[in-house]
């Protein structure tokens, strides 16, 4: 198994009578694109600050690249890059300027004078900004701006991305950009956690799972584990009277247009009923989609 | 850090318009004194003015009396409360901090900041002061130096040597100012409530020192002291205020700052 890259145990987040966060056990591993799932104010951002030491925890512990935060954050902050509930620049500034300034505030993992240009050319290309736009930041659409954030968390090349609702704001085109480049990343070996309250988007682009329902972590898995096959099919026909007495005992339930059955083949199911001459217009796998999933493991509280 | 704070401060047109503005009235007081030829009478009227009309170089000097009292804490008010507050405002706070931008050294470099615009706007008062004497006021110079507050004659070597002290003692006695504005930054999100929060306890401090019944605390009042730079124009130089005015002012950043980091290093940056 891979190394886990953030790990939470019993993290607890407490506001006065309010429990923000309860005993959350994160647990991502390295390589993962990691959907981190819930409602708007689900916890989802207070444990996102929590992982970047912004947010002290109540109880519990935390590990980020295998040290412990926050009590490590000056060596674990530097090999991660963050994009937390919005992106945030100076706006009298350009966007260059801006990387300029934030990645020389750092006072250690900063670059040198001579990388830190080129390495500010290369990201505002890489998220697609115009490197040669001297524009001040006020001027940027929220597209624009989301882009910015994006590129000041890759400055450094980091192993670890964090991005707490990366998408939000973004027109299509633009998630379409930020799915690409996240996956690429990816490709390219970086791990991503990122938060989510959109479904689909966390089903297109991860590889695991965490669903977070006011506070508590209800479900985390690998999404294939979860989308697995379930041995169930659904079966269409015309005849599902003939089909349910054939299949009887096996039949889970009636659908308007035909019946979904438990069996191990669907070749040899296939053959059974069109033999005792049930006509079959389709046979597919049964799965669960993500939403079906996370309603249930919220529901189960 | 502290370099690009200051850099972020020197970069930011509102440093300018600011210092800009602490520039205007003393400029009016000139022309209007120029105009009408009506200097306050000898030991009224901000220190230094009354002189000015036949000595135009002691015009720095009367241009620091005019902005200290009030014009220049507001505007370190304003510096200071923008500081951490500012930062929440245009949401790169928790950017600075996940960096990694260590809270003390984010704080520090704030302070240092703010000491740092101080300096800035002090030298310019007294620049554009020097101008504004030179070539719109008197150029009677007394030859063989200037008459001091206590009526003895100083030596243009002097003189320069007492300007430069009165000028390092205003900015010192911005420090504690300075502390306040940057603690209330740490407290508010909002810029504006530090500033004027901070310009709270500069009209207490105020209104108590013109108050008898508040005589026992007025030597640890933050404005007790300000104006004991006249004191270093005498001669000898006065030093008892001066010293407890410096004292007073380090008294203010101990404790203020220490304040700002106690409550910065563990709050909860939820913006």
């Amino acid at each position: 198994m891979s190394e886990p890259v953030i790990r939470t145990q019993g993290l607890s987040k407490t506001y006065g009578p309010v429990q923000a966060v309860a005993e959350v056990d994160l647990d991502v591993r390295e390589g993962d694109v990691y959907g981190f799932l819930g409602a708007n104010g689900s916890g989802k951002t207070t444990t996102v600050r929590m992982l970047l030491g912004l947010v002290l925890a109540t109880a519990g512990t935390i590990e980020v690249l295998g040290r412990s935060m926050p009590s490590a954050a000056s060596s674990v902050l530097p090999r991660l890059g963050a994009l937390v509930e919005g992106p945030g620049a100076y706006p009298h500034l350009s966007g260059r300027a801006n990387l300029v300034l934030f990645d020389a505030a750092a006072r250690r993992g900063g670059l040198g004078r001579a990388r830190r240009r080129a390495r500010t050319n290369e990201v505002l290309e890489q998220v697609g900004l115009d490197p040669a736009d001297s524009r001040p930041v006020k001027t940027y659409s929220l597209g624009m701006r989301q882009r910015l954030g994006l590129a000041a968390a890759l400055m450094r090349r980091p192993p670890l991305l964090v991005l707490d609702e990366p998408t939000n704001g973004l027109d299509p085109q633009g998630i379409r950009d930020m799915r690409e480049l996240m996956l690429g990343l990816n490709r390219d070996g970086t791990t991503i956690f990122f938060s989510s309250h959109l479904l689909t988007e966390v089903e297109q682009m991860c590889t695991r799972v965490g669903v977070l329902d006011r506070g508590r972590l209800v479900l985390q898995e690998d999404l294939a584990t979860l989308r697995a096959p379930t041995g169930r099919f659904v079966v269409r026909t015309p005849d599902v009277g003939p089909a349910v007495s054939l299949l009887d005992g096996r039949v889970e339930r009636r659908t308007p247009d035909g019946v979904v059955v438990r069996a191990e083949d669907p070749a040899a199911l296939n053959a059974a009923l069109v033999q005792a001459g049930v006509r079959v217009s389709g046979l597919t796998p049964l799965s669960h989609t993500l939403e079906e999933i996370v309603l249930a493991a919220s529901e189960q509280r | 850090m502290i370099r690009v704070e200051v850099a972020k401060l020197l970069r930011r047109p509102r440093t300018w318009v600011t210092i800009l503005a602490l520039n205007a009235l003393p400029t009016v007081v000139a022309i209007l004194l120029v105009l009408t030829d009506l200097g306050p009478r000898p030991g009224t009227g901000p220190p230094f003015l009354s002189a000015v009309l036949s000595d135009g170089t002691l015009f720095p000097l009367a241009a620091l009396g005019i902005v200290l009292p009030l014009f220049l804490p507001v505007a370190v008010a304003v510096v200071g409360g923008d500081s951490i507050a500012g930062e929440v405002a245009t949401d790169t706070l928790r950017y600075l901090l996940v960096r990694p931008v260590s809270r003390l050294h984010l704080l520090v470099a704030k302070l240092v900041s703010v000491i740092v615009f101080v300096a800035l706007a002090t030298l310019v008062v007294g620049l554009v002061g020097y101008l504004e004497g030179r070539f719109l006021l008197g150029t009677k110079q007394v030859a063989g130096g200037v008459v001091s507050v206590s009526g003895t004659t100083l030596t243009q070597h002097q003189m320069v040597g007492r300007s430069a002290l009165a000028f390092c003692f205003v900015a010192l006695a911005m420090l504690g100012v300075a502390a306040i504005a940057v603690l209330l930054s740490t407290l508010t999100d909002s810029s504006i409530a530090a500033a004027l929060g901070t310009i709270g306890f500069l009209i207490a401090s105020t209104v108590l020192l013109g108050l008898d019944a508040a005589d026992s605390i007025k030597p640890y009042l933050l404005t007790r002291y300000w104006l004991a730079f006249v004191d270093l124009f005498r001669d000898p130089i006065r030093w008892t205020d001066v010293v407890h005015g410096v004292l007073a002012q380090l008294a203010y950043l101990v404790v203020f700052a220490g304040a700002a980091w106690a409550n910065f290093a563990t709050k909860d940056i939820n913006s």
